[in-house]
Formats: structure tokens, C-alpha cells, sequence
């Protein structure tokens, strides 16, 4: 690794940077992994720290393609069933071989593990059977059609059977009926360097919660040498002192820097990369008759009216938002997802226009506007208290008058379930980077019995939407399904149901001798940092 | 006659003359008061001296978001003294306001938690016996727990609102107040003019309210200056840890907290000038604090 | 005095139990932690499966039940986020803050008592009125603002030390410790410093007040008289008599800073469990809420017990009965 030279800004701390052991990286990471088990909690923390040391049938490239894995092909023979052929010669950290055996039990052991605050059972849950027609191939049989099985395998890390002290003959049933799991270690258990066996390019050396998790290189990985003899991933919850810590030089790396802070991590020498997410921040809209928050309409709910959902969507001036509070690391949105994402459509985003808005909300009835309230969480997308204090801003401008309810996420999400909020800002980030996954969480008519709409607190209803995108989610033809979840998200925005604000976009900063290809899905993985001069 | 020797006029008025005297001798704690009086004044009058009114959202623009100190706006012709903050938010209305909402929690807090005090503490001292030791045993339990730990508790289950920090304080600061009013009161209860009012069968709320409670006075007022400084700074202790003020109605203590975000970026002015005015704000009180007791201290007069 | 000791812990317990309930009974109230925990991409059968499986279905009353009955047994409930036991979970962050919070201690009152001491003897002096003129500074800065000068300054500014975290740990008596390694110790001391400065403020004016009324005692114008050192006068007489009210606010003050550690932890993000308390508050860790609450008291309860037995042992004259609070 070649030698720093940094350039001296007046007393900055970037004096503080010494070159790390050439074969250590160490990396800030903005929240703590809550288990070191992946089938414990479906957050991506913890996901993104697991994905060092397990991997799953299928990846995803930085821009969510789902490429092999230990899977080396796959087809699907049928509407429900999959063929897969699974990858030769890969061993686990404690030298046995990988086989389909390992699979099923990983599969298996999903619904055993207990007191999952959010459990990957959502993957699994679809699964009817899996049979090994030999040590590296493997059935799949689904419940119902399921294009998108690929894309969620990524999610299913692999866990050793033998480390886990299962028996010989290990047989799938559905829902934790499996057989031959012996005794199954639970979430604790993987904090031990002997139970968190996968086949990633690092072994897990040690977990002290609070503080840090150590990895070290793991030399017989199928896929070449990993780069680092040893990863450090430190959790820095509080900004500030994430920064700081790579200002000091006490980190290589860290992710997520407040946008506010980045011309000065960038003064101090230090690169920065940054990637448009897949989360796209909206506006969502109560859609029944009686709701709390809104006056000087006589009852009425106001945003019942395209016309005034439309006013409201023209009265946001998304590139100051993205500007000025977001330091430009955020892009307007018109959509769910961010093209060529797919199923997006490539729609335009929506002009600022404030004296159409105000001519609409005279059509619409309300030339005086109304007043409402704005429910927002204060600590969950980046900045977000601030965009929705711009939003009050923009909305009192055409005669809305707006209050800003923010609240902690734990506080929000509860209180956004229960329809406390007439209008509510929230972000969305689709994990399959698949349209059906914005369409069918946020706007899909709510209904618990078919688990559509979980996500929809403003309660909009279009049943044509529904249909085609039921039609959509079940429909194995790529090129198809794109032109079906365009057409089924076009309706849905030419109706206002739901506002698109603006993409967040992912920052890392980094020492100038380092490198890393950004991600849309927000991981940090060690293994895709790269020494920068190869 | 006992009754108007108690209230005699000459008798308040005269230590009240020395004390004040007393007082001014010392050029800091005059300093202090007057920075006080000072801060106070801005409180009071802020929606008619701030420059802007920083909460009406019309008046805002973001194109004017993080200004630093002097800039003026893109707008319209107004100069930003003090700064910016993300929201185009002028620093220092922002900061005449925000010293409005903290002295107003800490003084209706503080006159609640003293009401609340006095009362419990005279009650106990007057009528002694098992309802002394039962009310004292709450107040040394309560005391024996620090107020940030109950504070902190009690927001995070109430949400966050200036009432229910109000409310968060007077339940961390009773107590003080009638530990201190219950021990200068046993003091007084054991003098003869007490016994004399007794004799004249005058109703217990009258001695109690009457003749007891104006001699606790000198001690509850340093406890409450000591109070009151500590009040603000816990106030915005906990609306920096998310649990204090809400964001539509924001302390000196949020203030800083918004800013602290921005604070290593350079754009110090928003975290700084907020938290320059807090501590002038609790410096000059406690500054008052200190001389009053030395003043107030018998034992120091020699 | 065994007697004494009974119905003091008798009535901590007490508050300890009434604490836990209110707390438990409130975090009910705010929220459903699976809101939060959950993926977003679950269905609500998802999400109602989740509920169940962490038992917050039930009505309040029998999950109130199960906790007194799981409680009793010496189990404080498995933490919704960690799906460990809350008190487990804890206890690992314990050796963190009480680490920080003694060496905050040592600091306030190893500076705190001979500034306050100097003070007191030349009150009039510059020296004095600086340290005095110090301690009002010291007093009054909030702490949380104090801790972001000291990253500004010293971290950012200076790059001397280290802005936060907890730096590299040795064992030491079967505990994880950052002072006995440079790395460790240059991590400790912004979070220690940040911490021990308002009781310091609080020690040098208890120290200063006290050894200016021992100096108008009898006896010490007596040793004057007898011609004995002001040094000797100063180490014998002043600092014995001075000891008393410092144990009290010692001990008094281990109790809050283990409190006040919640903000110093914040600012440094310092892996102690006041940190952890403000994380399970945003998460609605509601196990970990309550076993954080329980056993913090605890400590100070018991730190309170020890303060006064050693309060009795310092100064016989005082009678362990007659003491309150």
C-alpha cells in the first residue's frame, strides 16, 4: 500500500492518518448488528455484516442483478418448481464440504429460531418442498408461482448443518416440520466462532456487543483470496463521532457521513463514493372519509380530491429539497424506484409549480386552503425532519397550513399504523429492487387475509391496480411482468395516490488509498472494499 | 400581638434593605444580575424585538438554508446576524424564542415544584409525628435518585411537549423544596411565638401559611436559584436526547442539538450561539445564586 | 443498626418494584416494538405472527403477570431485539460505565478536593477566585454541550484524541478495561474529563465552603497558635474534618453519574448501558428498559447503603438511626 500523502489543512485532524497494517481494514458502521446469527433478524445491519461470513444460493451485484452464488445455475422447470446446481468444491470455515444438506437445513432451521423480532420466515414461508437429487442439486418447490424466488434466496444465508450438530438424513417439511434438525442452536449460539461456520470469505474471530466485530480472512474461500487479513467492523451509532473516528484516522471507512459533513471529509483529503438507493422517500395521503388532523374544511377530508393530491405534489420543490437539504446527495423523484430499476417506466418527475397548485386547490374547492398535520420520524431517513419541515414550508406557500409531527421511529411507525397522521412522510426501500415491491406494501388495497397493502397507512384503494399487479406477481416472463408493474405504477401516480419525493443517495467516505463500488441496496460489505491503486 | 410582630414591616424591610446592599457589594454577582435581568428581558420580549418570527413557516425560505453569520438574504434585504440554520431559520430570533420556551419551562416548573414544596414541606414539619416521617421518607427516596434518570424515564413514556417536560420537572424538583422548607420550618416550630399563636387557637393553615412559612423563605429562595439553573440545563439536556421539547416549539436545548449535527462541518454558528446563550443564561444565575447564599448565610456574616 | 439497614432495603426494594411496574405499564403504552423491528416487506400475518412470538398479544395484565412470575425466578425477560436476557445483555455493558464512571470519580475528586482545599484557604486570593470563577463555568456548562466543545477541540481541532468509542479493552479482574492500554486509556479520557467536570465543580465548592468554615473552628486557630505548619494544619485537621461531607457527596454522586453517563455516552458513543438505555428507548426494548431501570437503582440504592455505614464508621458520634437519606 502506498505511502499517504495528505494534504495539511489548517489543524484538521486528517494529520491523524497513519496507513493502516496493509492487511487490516477497519470500517464505522452507523448501527450495531443486533446477532451475529443471520436467521435472526431481518435487518440490514445484521444482514450486511453476515454476508462476510455466510453467503446464500444466489447474490446481487451493486445494482441488485441476481447473479450466481452457491448456486452455479438454476432454472425453473415449471410454474412452481426450481432446479438448482449447486456450486462444486466449496468448503465451510471448519473444512467440511458444502452440499445441498447444507441448504435444507438452512432452510429448515428458518422457522426454528426463536424470539426473531422479524423473522426470514417471509422467504421461506412460500416454500413447499426441497429434495436433493444429489449432493449438488436441488429441487425447489414453491406454493404458488413465485418469480421472484431467486431474488429472495439471496436473502437465505447457508449455515453449516454439521457445525450445527444436525443429524445424517435431514427431510424438508414446511412451516418448522423438518426432520433430523437435531438439537438447533439458537441466535446466542452464533456468537461463537464454532457455530457461525458458513462459506464466506471471513471467519468470524470475535463479537463484543457494543463495540466490535472481528473478522479474519478465510484462506480456502472457493472465490480467490479475500483482500483483508483481518476486518474490524466497529459500530459508531451517533454521526458526529463517526466522522470524527475517520478524520482521527481510527477507522479506514465508515458509512452513511452526515451529508453536511462531506465537503469537509472531502477537504481532509478523503474519498467519498455515492450511489442513488433504492429508497425512495413519499408522501402518503389518508383515503377514508374521517381523519384526524385537518381543519377549516367542515369535516371534510380534502385529500380525498386527486386535484388537491395533485396541488400538493406540484407544491413541492423536490430539487431545493435535494440541494439544500440534502447537500445534492439526494435526486428528485417521480416514481417508486429509481430507473432502470425493474419496472420503472422512466416517468418524469414532477414540475414545482405553485400558482398551478393553488388554482387546483380552488377548482378542488378549497381556495383558502386548509390546515393539516404532517407526521414524520425524526431519526430513521436521512435528514428527514428537516425535508418535512421544507415540505410545511412549501405547502403553506399555496395556503396550507401545516404542522410537523415528528417523532422518533419507534413512536412513528406505531402511531402511522394506527392512521394518527392525514399525511405522513416515510421512506421505502425495496429489497428485491423489484417494482411489485413498492406497489404491493404501499399502495395495494390493505387487506390482512392476502397480506397486500401492509404498509398502505393512507388506506388508497384501486382495484384495477390490484388485479394487474396480482397478474403481474405471478407472472414467470421477465420481459412481461416489467410492462405489467409499469402499467400497474403509472395508475397508481396519474391518480396522486402517493407522492415520490426524492432517492436517497448512499455515501461512503473512505481513506484516500481505498476503494469501493457503491451499492443500491446500502450495504457496507468488507469484501467489495478494494485497495484503490489495482 | 404576636401575629404583628411577625409581620412587622420593620422587621421584613430592614434585612431585606441589607441584603440587598449586601448583595451589589460584589461586582460579579451584580454582573450577574444584571445579565440576568438582561436575558430575561429578551425572553419576555422576543415577538417584539426578534427580527423574524421564526416559526411562521411562510416567512421561511430554505433558499436561504445555513447562512453563515452577516449574510443576508437571497429574498428579501434582511441580514442574518447571527446565522442560519438548514431551514433558513434566523439564529438569532430563533434564539430569542428558543430562551423564551426554556426560561418558561424552567420558571412555571420551578413555581409549580416550589407550590408543591411548600405546602408538603410546612405539613410536615407542623404536624411532625407519622406523617412527617412518611412524607420525608418519599422526599429522601426521590432524592436519592438522579433527576436525569427520572426525567429521562417519565419523557420517554409521556412523548415529548412542553407540558410534559413542565411536568417531568416538577416531579424531579418537589422534593428539594420540601426537604428545605421542612427544615428551616421544624426550626420555627419549635419557637415560642408558634406556641403563642396556638394559644390563641388561630387555625392551623393560618400559622402554618401565615407565620411559619415566611421565616423558611431565605433558604428556599437559594435553593431555588441553585433550582432554576439546573432546570434549564436539564431541560435541555433532555431535549437533546430526543425526549424533551418538540421540534415546533424548540428550546435553547434542542437548538443545540439540531445544530450539533452540523457542528463538525463548520457551520458552527447553529450550535454554538444557542449554547453561548444558554450558559450566559445559567452563569448569570448562578452567579446570583452564589452571593444570595453567602448574603443569606448567617454563619458567613462574620 | 441491622434493624435500620432492613427497612431501608425494605423500602428501596419498594421503589425498585413500584419503578419496574410504572415502567413496564408505560412502555406498553407507546408503542408496538414490532412496528419498528419488523421488515417492512412483511405481511400482517407476518407481523401478527411476530406479536405473538414475543408474546405481546396478550392483554397487559398477563404480560404483567408473566414478567412478576419470570422476575421472582431472577429472569428479567429476553430483550425483543437481541432475543438474549435483558440482564445478560446488560451486565456487558455494566464494566463499560461503571469503568467510565469511576474514573470520572477519581478525577473530580482527586483535582476537586485540593483546588477546592486552596481555595478555601486563600479565598481572596487570584488563584482562589480563578478556581472558584472555574468551578461556576464548570457548574453551568450542560454537559452534553461541554462533551461537543471537547470532540470540537480535541478531536477535530487538535486531533489529539479520539472522538468516541471505547478503544481497545484488557482483562483486569475478569472485566474488559481501556485504562491499563495507551489506545484504551487515549479513548477514556475526553468521556471521563466530560463526565467528572460538573461534580468536580460540585467537589471544589463543597471542599472550599468546608475548609473555610474549619478554619474559623477553635482548635484550628489554636494549632495556628501552637505554631504547628500551615501544611500540617492543612493535611491533618482540615482534610479530616472535610472527609465526611465528601464521602456523602462521593458516594451521592457515583449513584448520578452512572445516571449522567447516559449523556456522556451518547455524545462519545461510549458502549456502556446508559447508551444501550437510549437505543432500547428507541426501540422499545421494553425488557431491557426495565432491567436497565431495576439494576440501576439497585446500584445506587446499594451505593447509598454503603455511603451511610461508612458514614458511621468515619464519625461515631453519628448513629446510623438517626440518619435520612
Amino acid at each position: 500500500m502506498k505511502a499517504l500523502t495528505l494534504p495539511l489543512l489548517a489543524g484538521l485532524a486528517a494529520a491523524g492518518v497513519t496507513p493502516a497494517t496493509a492487511q487490516d481494514l477497519s470500517i464505522g458502521l452507523k448501527s450495531e448488528a443486533t446477532s451475529m446469527d443471520p436467521q435472526f433478524h431481518q435487518l440490514s445491519t445484521n444482514i450486511q455484516v453476515a454476508k462476510n461470513i455466510f453467503e446464500a444460493l444466489t447474490t446481487q451485484d451493486a445494482l441488485q442483478k441476481v447473479t450466481p452464488g452457491l448456486a452455479e445455475s438454476w432454472e425453473a422447470t415449471d410454474d412452481t418448481t426450481w432446479r438448482f446446481k449447486l456450486r462444486e468444491g466449496v468448503k465451510f470455515h471448519d473444512g467440511t464440504d458444502f452440499t445441498a444438506r447444507d441448504v435444507i437445513y438452512s432452510f429448515c432451521r428458518v422457522p426454528l429460531v426463536e424470539n426473531s423480532p422479524s423473522a426470514f420466515t417471509i422467504f421461506t414461508g412460500g416454500i413447499a418442498d426441497m429434495t436433493a437429487e444429489d449432493d449438488h442439486t436441488l429441487t425447489i418447490t414453491t406454493k404458488a408461482t413465485n418469480p421472484l424466488l431467486p431474488t429472495e434466496l439471496w436473502s437465505l444465508a447457508i449455515v453449516s448443518a454439521e457445525s450445527l450438530g444436525a443429524e445424517d438424513e435431514i427431510t424438508y417439511g414446511p412451516e418448522g416440520t423438518c426432520e433430523g434438525m437435531g438439537d438447533v442452536p439458537q441466535a446466542p449460539a452464533f456468537n461463537s466462532p464454532d457455530i457461525a461456520v458458513g462459506t464466506g470469505p471471513y471467519k468470524l474471530e470475535s463479537y463484543t456487543r457494543g463495540s466490535e466485530v472481528i473478522l479474519t480472512r478465510f484462506d480456502d474461500y472457493w472465490d480467490g483470496t479475500p483482500e483483508w487479513e483481518r476486518v474490524v467492523l466497529r459500530p459508531i451509532t451517533s454521526d458526529g463521532p463517526r466522522v470524527a473516528a475517520l478524520l482521527a484516522g481510527d477507522v479506514d471507512m465508515i458509512e452513511s457521513p452526515p451529508i453536511q459533513d462531506i465537503p469537509r471529509v472531502e477537504e481532509a483529503g478523503f474519498t467519498v463514493v455515492d450511489a442513488l438507493s433504492n429508497r425512495v422517500i413519499y408522501l402518503h395521503m389518508q383515503q377514508v372519509e374521517e381523519v384526524p388532523g385537518i381543519s377549516g374544511t367542515d369535516g371534510e377530508n380534502p385529500l380525498l380530491d386527486a386535484k388537491v393530491r395533485e396541488a400538493i405534489s406540484l407544491s413541492v420543490n423536490r430539487e431545493a429539497i435535494a440541494e439544500r437539504i440534502m447537500g445534492g446527495y439526494a435526486q428528485p423523484a417521480g416514481e417508486l424506484l429509481p430507473p432502470p430499476m425493474f419496472g420503472t417506466s422512466g416517468r418524469p418527475v414532477d414540475p414545482y409549480d405553485p400558482e398551478r397548485a393553488k388554482e387546483l386547490l380552488a377548482e378542488a374547492g378549497y381556495p383558502d386552503g386548509f390546515s393539516i398535520t404532517l407526521g414524520t420520524p425524526n431519526d430513521r431517513y436521512i435528514n428527514d425532519e428537516q425535508v418535512a419541515q421544507a415540505i410545511a414550508q412549501m405547502l403553506a406557500r399555496i395556503g396550507i397550513d401545516t404542522r410537523v409531527d415528528a417523532s422518533t421511529a419507534s413512536q412513528f411507525f406505531s402511531r402511522r399504523n394506527a392512521l394518527e397522521f392525514p399525511i405522513y412522510m416515510a421512506g421505502w426501500g425495496a429489497s428485491s429492487g423489484d417494482m411489485s415491491s413498492p406497489l404491493k406494501s404501499l399502495v395495494a388495497t390493505y387487506d390482512a387475509a392476502t397480506g397486500m397493502g401492509p404498509t398502505n397507512a393512507g388506506r388508497y384503494s384501486n382495484p384495477e391496480m390490484d388485479a394487474l399487479l396480482i397478474e403481474a406477481m405471478s407472472t414467470i416472463d421477465d420481459a412481461k411482468r416489467d410492462q405489467m408493474l409499469q402499467e400497474a405504477e403509472t395508475m397508481v401516480l396519474d391518480d396522486y395516490g402517493i407522492i415520490p419525493l426524492h432517492y436517497e443517495q448512499t455515501v461512503w467516505a473512505m481513506k484516500p488509498d481505498l476503494s469501493y463500488e457503491p451499492r443500491v441496496d446500502q450495504y457496507t460489505m468488507a469484501t467489495e472494499v478494494k485497495p484503490a491503486d489495482q | 400581638m404576636t401575629e404583628t410582630t411577625a409581620n412587622a414591616p420593620v422587621r421584613i424591610d430592614s434585612p431585606t434593605r441589607r441584603i440587598a446592599k449586601e448583595f451589589i457589594e460584589d461586582p460579579v454577582a451584580l454582573i450577574g444580575l444584571i445579565l440576568f435581568v438582561l436575558v430575561a428581558l429578551i425572553a419576555i420580549a422576543a415577538p417584539w424585538i426578534a427580527p423574524q418570527n421564526p416559526y411562521d413557516l411562510a416567512q421561511l425560505s430554505i433558499m436561504d438554508g445555513a447562512l453563515p453569520p452577516g449574510e443576508t438574504s437571497f429574498g428579501t434585504d434582511m441580514t442574518y446576524w447571527l446565522g442560519t440554520d438548514q431551514q433558513g431559520r434566523d439564529m438569532l430570533s430563533a434564539i430569542m424564542y428558543g430562551l423564551r420556551i426554556s426560561l418558561m419551562v424552567a420558571t412555571v416548573s420551578l413555581g409549580l415544584a416550589i407550590s408543591i414544596g411548600t405546602i408538603v414541606g410546612v405539613v410536615a414539619a407542623y404536624f411532625g409525628g407519622k406523617l412527617d416521617s412518611f412524607i420525608m421518607r418519599i422526599v429522601d427516596l426521590q432524592l436519592s435518585f438522579p433527576a436525569i434518570l427520572i426525567a429521562l424515564i417519565l419523557l420517554a413514556l409521556l412523548g415529548r411537549g412542553v407540558d410534559k417536560v413542565i411536568l417531568a420537572l416538577v416531579i424531579v424538583q418537589w422534593a428539594y423544596y420540601a426537604r428545605t422548607v421542612r427544615s428551616s420550618a421544624m426550626i420555627e416550630r419549635r419557637k415560642d411565638y408558634i406556641d403563642a399563636a396556638r394559644c390563641l387557637a388561630l387555625s392551623d393553615r393560618r400559622i402554618m401559611f401565615r407565620h411559619m412559612l415566611p421565616n423558611c423563605i431565605p433558604p428556599l429562595i437559594v435553593v431555588a436559584t441553585v433550582q432554576i439553573a439546573q432546570a434549564i440545563a436539564l431541560e435541555a439536556t433532555l431535549s437533546f436526547l430526543g425526549v424533551g421539547v418538540p421540534i415546533t416549539e424548540p428550546s435553547l436545548g434542542l437548538l443545540i442539538a439540531n445544530g450539533y449535527d452540523y457542528l463538525l462541518s463548520g457551520s458552527y454558528w447553529i450550535s454554538i450561539f444557542p449554547g453561548i446563550a444558554l450558559v450566559v443564561t445559567i452563569i448569570a444565575i448562578n452567579l446570583v445564586g452564589d452571593r444570595l447564599r453567602d448574603v443569606l448565610n448567617p454563619r458567613l456574616q462574620k | 443498626m441491622i434493624v435500620y439497614l432492613i427497612r431501608r432495603l425494605g423500602q428501596s426494594l419498594l421503589a425498585v418494584v413500584a419503578m419496574a411496574v410504572l415502567v413496564f405499564i408505560g412502555v406498553y403504552f407507546i408503542g408496538n416494538p414490532v412496528d419498528v423491528l419488523i421488515n417492512p416487506e412483511a405481511t400482517q400475518a407476518d407481523i401478527l405472527a411476530t406479536t405473538q412470538r414475543l408474546g405481546l398479544d396478550k392483554p397487559l395484565y398477563q404480560q404483567f403477570g408473566i414478567f412478576i412470575m419470570n422476575a421472582l425466578q431472577g429472569d428479567l425477560g429476553t430483550s425483543f431485539v437481541y432475543g438474549r436476557p435483558a440482564l445478560d445483555i446488560i451486565l456487558e455493558r455494566l464494566p463499560a460505565t461503571m469503568e467510565l464512571a469511576l474514573v470520572a470519580l477519581v478525577l473530580s475528586v482527586g483535582i476537586g478536593i485540593p483546588l477546592g482545599v486552596w481555595a478555601g484557604l486563600r479565598p481572596h486570593s487570584i488563584a482562589g477566585r480563578t478556581i472558584m470563577g472555574g468551578s461556576v463555568l464548570g457548574f453551568s456548562l450542560p454537559n452534553f454541550w461541554q462533551g461537543m466543545l471537547l470532540i470540537l477541540v480535541f478531536a477535530v481541532l487538535l486531533g489529539w484524541l479520539p472522538a468516541g468509542g471505547r478503544g481497545e479493552t484488557t482483562e483486569f479482574l475478569g472485566f474488559q478495561v481501556s485504562f491499563l492500554t495507551l489506545d484504551g486509556l487515549s479513548h477514556l479520557i475526553l468521556p471521563a474529563i466530560n463526565l467528572a467536570l460538573f461534580k468536580m465543580s460540585l467537589i471544589i465548592r463543597l471542599a472550599r465552603a468546608n475548609t473555610r468554615e474549619v478554619c474559623l473552628q477553635d482548635y484550628i486557630k489554636f494549632a495556628r497558635a501552637k505554631g504547628l505548619s500551615g501544611r500540617r494544619i492543612v493535611l491533618v485537621h482540615v482534610l479530616k474534618n472535610i472527609m465526611i461531607p465528601v464521602v456523602t457527596i462521593i458516594g451521592l454522586e457515583l449513584g448520578s453519574m452512572v445516571a449522567f453517563a447516559i449523556v456522556t455516552e451518547t455524545v462519545f458513543a461510549w458502549p456502556g448501558m446508559g447508551k444501550l438505555l437510549i437505543d432500547s428507548i428507541n426501540l422499545l426494548d421494553r425488557p431491557v428498559i426495565v432491567a436497565y431501570l431495576m439494576l440501576t437503582v439497585l446500584i445506587i440504592v446499594s451505593i447509598n447503603l454503603l455511603v451511610d455505614i461508612i458514614y458511621s464508621l468515619l464519625d461515631p458520634r453519628i448513629r446510623l438511626s438517626e440518619m435520612k437519606g
